[in-house]
């Protein structure tokens, strides 16, 4: 496989960078003027600080972040849908929602100078991901209120990609588009990335039929080995991405390629990370849960806002040379997390292990069921290699071997089911690999 | 001296044998022999068929996993003890049987079966050199 060559590009190499000093310099100055701003704006934030006895001006270093009581998804729910917003709806010239897949959608608002901030963030994660103003750019995440395509749509738009806007479905004039257009980066979710990968190639397409050189993924986590796959199977150069609507979509931190963590845009979100259940700051380099202040936002700032997400942070200077913390790619959503048998199983777990094995496809499902008082998991994977049925026996040792491998990793015995190939459902956007039976 | 048997992985869900057996009907592939073997989940059909090439890309084209095993077909006497002969002609050549089954063809009414062995060279050597009829892929149309 011919290897693709990503050089070391910056979007704006001053900030990118800066020195911690400088970094923590702007941090502080831009965090004092963002809480006075809410304080003043956004009467939850008056509350909430007068409650905790918070005062603007008693945050005096960046420690002092640490008084103000954490924004949970549960404050944004209360305030639906325009209760967080500190400027006049005149002010707003966009409005995005999270999908909510349990009640109400998050609803966020952009002015037009935080439309500017985000563009100018993904603009960065894309540069350093490889993107440059030569690169034709297919973006197949779904439009819509969801920010993942519009995020990057003005991001790339910024660094002078050109943009082919097709959304996600219709696989095949997908791939038609892919090589017709001579796309060079994808920007997709990695399952539909991956899926797309398997079409191409019953189509009969050829690696040389398509000038793909980039996978710009993000919207779900993406295990290495899953990226291994996806650069096996079509030798592309893939990294990974992260942001959330709440923060304000794509853009909050990339990879750049070395891809040894996703480089924060600090002087933008200021990260830290807590214990998930006593809230309180974990050293640096310690895994918990990350917790974001957004220093620049105008529409729909938030201070403090517990992502969920399982991470760490890194504060040394990246071997590109950018000098803002990166964080490790999450272990997955503490939302997404299984709780069996009283063992915490991330899905992303299970993936690394699937991706590594190769008689069986890279697509997978959970299932989880209350039998009695004691929960199962079933994980249901698709068989991809025939050879295995010239003897029963190589079937059934393929199927223990996935066990006893998840096993080794999860710590727990799990039920394997072989199914027919292609028949686990592919996804075009966020994957929905889990079915939970215990819930009523 | 060996016949191609089409190996199809069938998940355990009603109607899917039917499903599989339709696919091979509409594309005029006519079946000499099957067997199955199953768990609760999951089994593992095998066919003789009178194209097994044309079958194995039907099928495969139709999503399923599929493979193409060599087998042995020995033609037995249609009599008590009749297939005790090659049996024991395998056995006291240490050849290992992976499984068996048989069929009776509708042309000569003679009995035969379907061995998978673990060497097949050293079973054919040895169950000609025994007089037992090992048949030829060619042969298989007389079967039908």
């Amino acid at each position: 496989m011919e290897h693709i060559k990503i050089e070391n590009r910056f979007w704006d190499r001053e900030m990118e960078t800066l020195s911690r000093k400088e970094i923590e310099k702007i941090q502080l100055e831009r965090l004092q003027a963002i809480v006075k701003y809410c304080y003043e704006r956004v009467p939850f934030y008056t509350k909430r600080l007068d409650d905790a006895g918070v005062k603007p001006e008693d945050i005096r270093a960046l420690e002092d972040i640490e008084r103000i009581p954490p924004t949970t998804k549960a404050d944004l729910t209360a305030n639906y849908p325009y209760g967080l917003f500190a400027v006049p709806r005149k002010e707003v010239v966009r409005i995005h929602a999270s999908s909510g897949t349990t009640g109400k959608p998050t609803v966020v608002g952009y002015t037009r100078k935080d439309l500017d901030t985000w563009s100018e963030c993904v603009a960065r994660v894309a540069t350093m991901a490889g993107a440059t103003d030569e690169d034709v750019a297919q973006i197949s995440f779904g439009y819509g209120l969801f920010t993942g395509a519009l995020g990057l749509h003005y991001g790339l738009e910024k660094i002078g990609a050109s943009v082919v806007p097709i959304s996600s479905g219709n696989t095949e004039k997908q791939v038609m588009v892919m090589k017709d257009f001579g796309t060079t980066a994808l920007i997709a979710t990695p399952s539909y990335g991956l899926y797309m990968t398997e079409v191409a190639r019953d189509m009969g397409i050829k690696r040389e039929d398509l000038k793909l050189r980039l996978g710009i993924f993000g919207s779900e986590g993406c295990t290495p080995e899953m990226r291994a796959q996806i650069e096996e199977n079509i030798g592309i150069f893939v990294s990974d991405n992260y942001g959330m609507s709440e923060l304000i979509g794509p853009g909050v931190s990339g990879e750049c390629l070395y891809r040894e963590g996703l480089h924060f845009a600090e002087d933008h979100f200021l990260p830290e990370i807590v214990d998930p259940d006593t809230l309180e700051r974990k050293a640096h380099g310690e895994k918990g849960e990350l917790i974001v202040t957004t220093l620049t936002k105008q529409a729909f700032p938030l201070l403090r806002y517990r992502t969920k997400d399982i991470t760490r942070l890194n504060y040394e200077t990246c071997k590109c040379g950018r000098t803002h913390a990166r964080m490790d790619k999450t272990t997955g959503r503490s939302d997404d997390m299984l709780k069996i048998k009283g063992v915490n199983v991330f899905p992303s777990q299970i993936e690394s292990v699937i991706m590594g094995l190769d008689k069986i496809s890279p697509h997978y499902q959970l299932i989880v069921r209350r039998e009695g008082f004691s929960d199962t998991l079933e994980v249901v994977v698709e068989l991809a290699d025939a050879s295995v049925l010239e003897r029963y026996s190589e079937l059934e040792a393929l199927q223990k071997q996935v066990r006893s491998k998840l096993h080794v990793v999860l710590g727990l015995d799990t039920k394997v089911s072989l199914v027919e190939p292609r028949t686990i459902e592919r996804f075009q956007g966020k994957a929905k690999r889990i079915v939970d039976l215990r819930k009523k | 001296m060996t016949i191609k048997q089409i190996s199809i992985f069938v998940q355990n869900k009603q109607g899917r044998l039917a499903e599989i057996i339709d696919i091979l009907g509409k594309n005029n592939i006519n079946i000499c022999a099957l067997s199955i073997a199953d768990t609760t989940d999951f089994g593992i059909l095998r066919v003789i068929v009178d194209e097994p090439d044309k079958a194995e890309q039907v099928l495969k084209e139709a999503g399923l996993a599929v493979t193409i095993t060599s087998v042995i077909a020995v033609g037995i006497d249609d009599n008590p003890g009749g297939l005790a002969k090659p049996l024991h002609i395998l056995s006291a050549k240490s050849v290992t049987i992976e499984y068996v089954y048989a069929f009776v063809s509708k042309s000569d009414h003679k009995a035969y079966v379907i061995i998978k062995v673990d060497d097949k060279d050293k079973a054919i050597e040895a169950l000609i050199a025994n007089n037992v009829p090992v048949m030829k892929h060619e042969e298989l149309n007389r079967w039908l």
